[in-house]
């Protein structure tokens, strides 16, 4: 049915009637493939995955049974490409083109499933058909995020077939924005972005101002380092995103809303662009939607590379036109916000739970998670992990099971060190905490922090100096230089780090690192800064021996650091292959062949570790 | 280098009166020219009554703005966290070495512009280049002459 067929959707029963229309057509085809279309697939080529799937059903004349559909991100990025095979949810991963024509004709057709293409438990080598099997899917609890795999983002059909804009309906008809702020508010539902401050609150002080102009604004720029959760979402299912929104705009009242997409984001950009141009033409955005007394125009405001712009009250600064500068606080966004109007930010995951809320209940919600911390988090789960992907688990699940369960634990048998979750406002949690449950206030209690919910696993080989040195070199790079605590106090700290990893730090650096520490969390002047020296404090509390190790015996212990190491060839071990010489890139490595062992030129090494990775004989010493 | 300033009116026109942004103008201005080049902006700065001190400061401030034309070829190196605890700082160095340039720059021969990027949530992938748009998965050092080699193939089989 065309857009002028159709017209606008004026009504809810009319939104009803369509969705049943819609149910019905979905019915028509026997069987879908659904193929994950997120970034991290498109980025090992699922483009051509799809081409070849598109080719193939057409080739057959199957495109009248079967619904090729490109959806977002499944979350199991280590696998990529994937597809799952509806009815059945048969999984399959690491698919090739050339696999394409073989799941058509035994799977599609012939109703088998293809050994070859499962997925395979790394310890019983068992193959498990099922995606809901799978123990990465297995113990996730994915609410928020389950959608993605069986939507395409870029149908708003899809959408509203699988109960899209259903939560709307219910309040713009059946509650008043009182009654929606106070089921939000009941939910228990915290922000996603970092803070954690209760939404309902936050929607419920925004709608007291007296203003006749307020604004919402979705935080879609996500830019703490290994997080990606956001972008998959607003690329993935982008309606949910809007129909949070609208669901907030009209709680609080607003008739404008903003969405602050990160540059480095142009997938979850251009999706987001047509599901606002849908939403629109359909009658779900724009002048009284669904024939209520709602307007709602979404603009798109696109970030231009500034970490401090995640910082709200930079963030608006930023859609204003002007320099990313936080400024202090109060006044709160609530009462002054974008163009000194009533302003209510929440980020991309938050938006997304609002219509769950809202369809499912208060009370259903709070059922999940923890006495304080109530729903479920998508966590990216990233750096020395099996399954690097994004997962959903309730709140209170133990990082353990992440890590070990979901995550299947550490590549190459390596063992665990830590996990450091919050980006570069967060810190390190260490194994002896791994069965602490997560939650907002018990990351915070540990001196870690929930942020958005990166989670970078660190094995045995990873260097937690060099780590603190990472973020701190970050941090300086990104604070704005407005306020002088953070932008030469991090500048200082990370002096002292790199001298410490360059095998010249002494004993007081650490005490100067605490001191510093403390003088930039009082002083500094927004959420940047006066969380900037967490990576270092955290790191200290859990791992103070690693950093005596490198400024008493000037010995990195887990061979990162290259002022500290150096490079050896096991002679015994050698197998003179030459793998090592070819790949040093400063010619360091001589023999290596005619049965002669290879030697490196100390001189020459610039201890890149090049030698170290390739070896298969493991005859290269790091010492 | 002379610049064509004819658009800039055009682009200027689009972000005039309310709601107008102007990092969204110099968006638009880099989207055109690949950089904001120094006769541009002045126009722009004349053309909307806006101190070219403000524009500069904008173009300083954010990151992806450039006030130098970029090269032909963009190597973009990930050192993310997952990127970096796998590694990422000896591919970058690597790369640096062996383009003669430092992260951030072009080759005098306006061939490549080398720079890194805080996270492309391509985690898995990890540590990730992106040639021109062309993901590389799982760099080792090793990798970085046979990605090289493959954008330099590239390039002179464009101008063969």
């Amino acid at each position: 049915m065309s857009v002028a067929e159709r017209g606008r959707i004026a009504s809810v029963a009319r939104l009803e009637e369509i969705r049943r229309e819609l149910e019905a057509k979905g019915r028509r085809y026997a069987t879908t493939i659904s193929v994950c279309a997120g970034t991290g697939c498109q980025a090992y080529g699922c483009q051509e995955v799809v081409n070849a799937f598109a080719a193939e059903l057409g080739t057959r004349k199957l495109d009248e049974k079967v619904l090729l559909r490109s959806t977002g991100c499944h979350g199991f990025c280590e696998k990529g490409p994937l597809a799952v095979i509806q009815p059945g949810g048969v999984f399959y991963q690491q698919i090739k083109i050339k696999d394409v024509p073989d799941i058509v004709e035994k799977t599609i057709i012939g109703g088998q499933v293809i050994e070859r293409l499962l997925y395979s438990e790394p310890k019983t080598k068992e193959r498990i058909a099922r995606e809901a099997d799978v123990p990465f899917y297995k113990f996730q609890e994915r609410i928020v995020f389950g959608r993605n795999g069986i939507i395409d983002p870029t149908s708003i059909e899809d959408y509203i077939a699988a109960g899209g804009y259903e939560a709307l309906a219910k309040a713009v008809t059946t509650m008043s924005p009182e009654q929606v702020i106070d089921e939000v508010t009941r939910s228990g539902l915290r922000g996603r972005g970092g803070g954690g401050f209760p939404t309902g609150r936050k929607w419920a002080v925004t709608r007291r101002q007296a203003e006749a102009v307020k604004y919402v604004v979705c935080n879609a720029d996500e830019g703490d380092p290994g997080a990606y959760m956001d972008r998959s979402l607003l690329e993935g299912n982008p309606h949910s995103v809007l129909e949070g929104m609208l669901i907030g705009a009209y709680a609080i009242g607003a008739s404008d809303a903003y969405i602050y997409v990160r540059a480095e984001y142009p997938l979850a950009l251009k999706n987001v662009h047509i599901a606002i141009d849908q939403a629109n033409e359909w009658g779900l955005l724009g002048d009284k939607v669904l024939g209520s007394d709602l307007s709602l125009r979404v603009h798109v405001s696109r970030g231009a590379g500034a970490f401090v712009c995640g910082e709200e009250t930079a963030l608006m600064a930023s859609i204003e036109g002007r320099l990313g500068t936080p400024t202090a606080r109060p006044p709160y966004p609530a009462q002054s916000g974008l163009w000194g109007k009533p302003t209510n930010i929440n980020n991309v995951e938050t938006w997304a739970n609002v219509p769950l809320v809202i369809t499912r209940g208060a009370g259903w919600f709070s059922r999940i998670g923890t006495e304080k911390s109530k729903g479920t988090k998508v966590f990216s789960l990233v750096g020395k992990i099996n399954n690097t992907g994004l997962v959903e688990v309730p709140m209170g699940i133990k990082l353990r099971d992440i890590v070990f369960k979901i995550g299947g634990g550490i590549p190459r048998g390596r063992a665990f060190k830590a996990v450091q979750t919050g980006g570069p406002s967060g810190g390190v949690i260490p194994e002896s905490l791994l069965d602490l449950p997560i939650d907002y206030d018990a990351l915070t209690e540990v001196g870690a922090m929930m942020g958005s919910g990166g989670m970078i696993v660190m094995d045995d080989r990873t260097c937690i100096v060099d780590v603190a040195r990472y973020f701190m070199n970050f941090l300086r790079e990104e604070s704005c230089g407005k306020c002088t605590p953070c932008r030469e106090g991090i500048k200082v700290m990370l002096g002292i780090l790199t001298r410490i990893c360059g095998g010249e730090g002494a004993v007081e650096d650490i005490e100067r690192l605490e001191r510093l520490a403390r003088g930039i969390k009082a002083a500094a002047l927004c959420g940047l800064g006066t969380t900037a020296p967490n990576p270092v404090l955290s790191t200290l509390k859990y791992f103070r021996d690693e950093y005596l190790a490198h400024v008493v015996d000037h010995r990195c212990p887990a061979g990162v650091c290259t002022a500290l190491i150096s490079l050896a060839i096991d002679e015994a071990k050698c197998k003179a292959c030459g793998r090592c010489v070819k790949v040093c890139p400063t010619e360091a490595i001589s023999g290596g062949q005619k049965k002669v062992a290879a030697k490196i030129d100390q001189g020459r090494c610039v201890r890149c570790r090049a030698c170290f990775e390739t070896c298969p004989f493991e005859a290269i010493v790091i010492t | 280098m002379e610049v064509d300033t004819k658009e800039v009116g055009t682009i200027c026109e689009k972000h005039t009166g309310g709601g107008g942004s102007l990092v969204m103008l110099l968006q638009d201005i880099q989207g055109r020219y690949g950089y904001l080049p120094r006769e541009v902006l002045k126009e722009a700065s004349r053309n909307l009554g806006v101190p070219l001190a403000r524009l500069y400061g904008l173009a300083t401030f954010y990151r992806s703005f450039s006030l130098k034309p970029r090269g032909r070829h963009e190597i973009c190196a990930c050192t993310g966290t997952a990127c970096h605890v796998r590694g990422a700082r000896l591919i970058l160095e690597q790369l640096e070495r062996r383009l003669g340039i430092r992260s951030g720059d072009t080759t005098g021969d306006r061939e490549f512009t080398l720079v890194s990027v805080n996270c492309l949530g391509a985690c898995a992938l990890g540590p990730v280049v992106v040639v021109d748009g062309k993901y590389h998965g799982k760099v080792t050092v090793g990798d970085v002459d046979e990605i090289l080699a493959a954008v330099k193939g590239a390039a002179a089989g464009e101008k063969s």
